[in-house]
């Protein structure tokens, strides 16, 4: 057993990139990602790394495009408001077929919105990050643990598929402290890069990044191989953790921050004689549907549980198909749902009302 | 038979995509053979814009990025820092440098950072068919501008290389034109210096090229070098706005 330290969120993401071999940061200060910065700011230096606080977000997500084009591995965070900023160069990172690693430690919005905690970013992350036809796939950690084991996940399959990852998290996970387990795993391999644009050393002809394809069916052909990989991954890459599924007749669909509020729900019901579970996604995209899948048969009700006015819901149904009736419940700006307002939405759904 | 004239080798043998009489290929040129003279083709990075120069990626022997609008030099600062002892540079027009670049182009420069940009000004949106650009003259008349540029409603004009010069990370910033020979020698030595200036970590250079768009300004190619000695030399004067060894001397 190893030792557990405490750590707060957001340095929790931060050092698992260091440890998974980032040494490339790029930033630009927002709240409630302060942290995350910070700790590279401090760390970087003492490991011959790179911590560069960029004139916007929009700079520092091309910069995290230069670097990654460069074949190293490069990460930038920022919250809500930033990475509507980001959209430009996450579309092109994906249009380039690039690595990249965006923090997102959501707030509240639209527009600057609030400093609290909040997932009203479900939408922006899973489907409409920038403009073109392309996904990017998004973690979704519920503790400091979880940050820190996923961060390093988001790395190797950013390499292995050639892909912009996020880890979509939030105020509350960023700001909130838990003990963790420092794992020290072996280093990874570092993958080969041969599409990098790192100069060519007079070896090989010239590599060329670039997201310009003028001609349609160029584009077409490029764009449909790349969704060939989005099937591959839809296949193989989801993950979610279930909790007293088994005999469920509510399965409360939630994840990140108000996943923990619902098991804590789940459990209060439980002694109520509901007999309520709890399936939380860790992939957003590709979305857990194979999870959802195998319970529709026993289970009566869906309830997705968010803090926002409901936009994984949109997937949660799309998963069910009409076959269950799907609920929700979510509290947004800022405001985190206790587990008594989730309970009282189970007793309506189980009857107990 | 002995060769007194070739395309540089840092040239690649594909057609220009560029309108007839328009001096990117002259730019190319100079810039390719700045390469080649300083035998750095294989560890140099070149930056591609928006604009008429967005397919450089296929002119530039070297490894090349291609950037969203305006965004080169924080690309160029991304690869800078990944790989640092290669050469990084961009080629941008007025458009994506001074426009929607401008912040990136202002804080690589203030930040001292430690690449090259080749700024060619030909005062107007050449790619999207001539509309006004930051560097467009007052009175010119352009697509979105047809009854020439009033300044007291569009503004005036940004001179880059005297804006950049003020700023304590600028190593060389110098406004160069290709109208004639001896400008073009000019301008090919302040492209070689700084190309250089960034070898010898001096820090950030950038070289603006007063160019022609015959196309958009509705000029044959000897008109236009006419209109830009007439019209934009004069509110841009050539000249070295900064050089830190021109200042320690």
């Amino acid at each position: 057993m190893m030792a557990k330290v405490l750590m707060k969120g957001n340095e929790a993401l931060a050092e698992a990139a260091i440890m998974a071999g980032c040494k490339h940061f790029f930033g630009y200060p927002i709240t409630p990602q302060t942290e995350l910065a910070a700790y590279m700011a401090k760390k970087m230096p003492k490991i011959g790394g790179v911590y560069l606080q960029a004139e916007s977000e929009i700079a520092a997500i091309n910069m995290v495009l230069g670097a990654s084009a460069a074949g190293k591995r490069a990460m930038t965070s920022s919250s809500s408001p930033g990475i509507s900023l980001k959209a430009e160069g996450i579309s092109y990172i994906a249009g380039s077929d690039l690595p990249a690693v965006i923090v997102n430690v959501q707030r509240g919005g639209p527009g600057l919105g609030g400093i609290q905690p909040s997932q009203a970013d479900y939408w922006q992350a899973t489907k409409a990050t920038g403009h073109g036809d392309f996904h990017l796939m998004v973690y979704a950690p519920s503790t400091v643990q979880e940050m820190m084991d996923l961060v390093r996940l988001a790395f190797d399959n950013a390499d292995k598929y050639r892909m912009p990852v996020m880890i979509l998290s939030d105020g509350m996970l960023g700001q909130m402290m838990e003990p963790v387990e420092i794992k020290k795993e072996e280093a990874a391999e570092p993958i080969d890069k041969p599409w990098a644009a790192c100069g060519h050393k007079n070896k090989r002809a010239h590599n060329v990044v670039n997201s310009l394809y003028l001609t349609p069916q160029a584009l077409e052909s490029l764009i449909k191989e790349r969704y060939l990989k989005y099937d591959q991954i839809k296949k193989t890459e989801q993950m979610a953790d279930e909790y007293m599924t088994d005999d469920a007749d509510i399965i409360i669909v939630a994840y990140g921050a108000s996943s923990r509020i619902s098991r804590t729900a789940v459990n209060l019901a439980r002694k109520e004689g509901i007999r309520a579970g709890l399936i939380r996604p860790v992939t957003l995209w590709p979305y857990p549907d194979s999870f959802i899948e195998k319970h529709i048969s026993h289970t009566k009700d869906f309830l997705c549980v968010e803090m926002s006015m409901g936009q994984m819901v949109d997937d949660v149904k799309l998963a069910v198909n009409g076959r269950k009736p799907v609920h929700f419940y979510g509290r947004t700006g800022g405001i985190i749902p206790s587990p008594d307002e989730v309970l009282q939405e189970l007793r309506k759904i189980g009857g107990k009302i | 038979m002995a060769i007194v004239f070739q395309k540089p080798k840092a040239l690649l043998d594909v057609p220009f995509t560029y309108c007839p009489g328009c001096t990117h290929g002259i730019i190319h040129r100079l810039v390719a053979e700045t390469i080649d003279e300083l035998g750095i083709e294989g560890n140099t990075v070149g930056v591609a814009p928006v604009g008429c120069a967005v397919m450089n990626y296929n002119f530039f022997a070297c490894d090349m990025v291609q950037a969203p609008h305006g965004r080169a030099p924080a690309v160029a600062t991304g690869l800078k820092r990944a790989i640092p002892e290669n050469v990084v540079f961009t080629y941008q027009g007025d458009g994506d440098l001074a426009a929607i670049g401008t912040a990136e182009t202002v804080h690589a420069a203030a930040r001292g950072e430690n690449i090259t940009i080749i700024f060619v000004n030909n005062a107007i949106y050449g790619m999207t068919g001539g509309q006004m650009a930051p560097t467009s003259l007052p009175n010119q008349v352009t697509q979105t501008t047809p009854y020439g540029r009033d300044t007291s409603y569009s503004g005036y004009p940004i001179r880059v290389c005297e804006m950049l010069a003020t700023l304590d990370g600028t190593a060389l910033a110098q406004r160069v034109t290709v109208d004639n020979v001896k400008n073009v020698l000019l301008a090919k030595k302040a492209i070689k210096k700084a190309f250089t200036y960034q070898i010898e970590k001096k820090g950030f250079s950038i070289v603006e090229v007063l160019s022609t768009c015959p196309t958009n300004w509705g000029l044959n190619p000897e008109e236009s070098l006419k209109w830009l000695r007439d019209n934009m030399v004069p509110y841009y004067p050539l000249g070295v706005y900064k050089d830190v060894m021109e200042v320690s001397k």
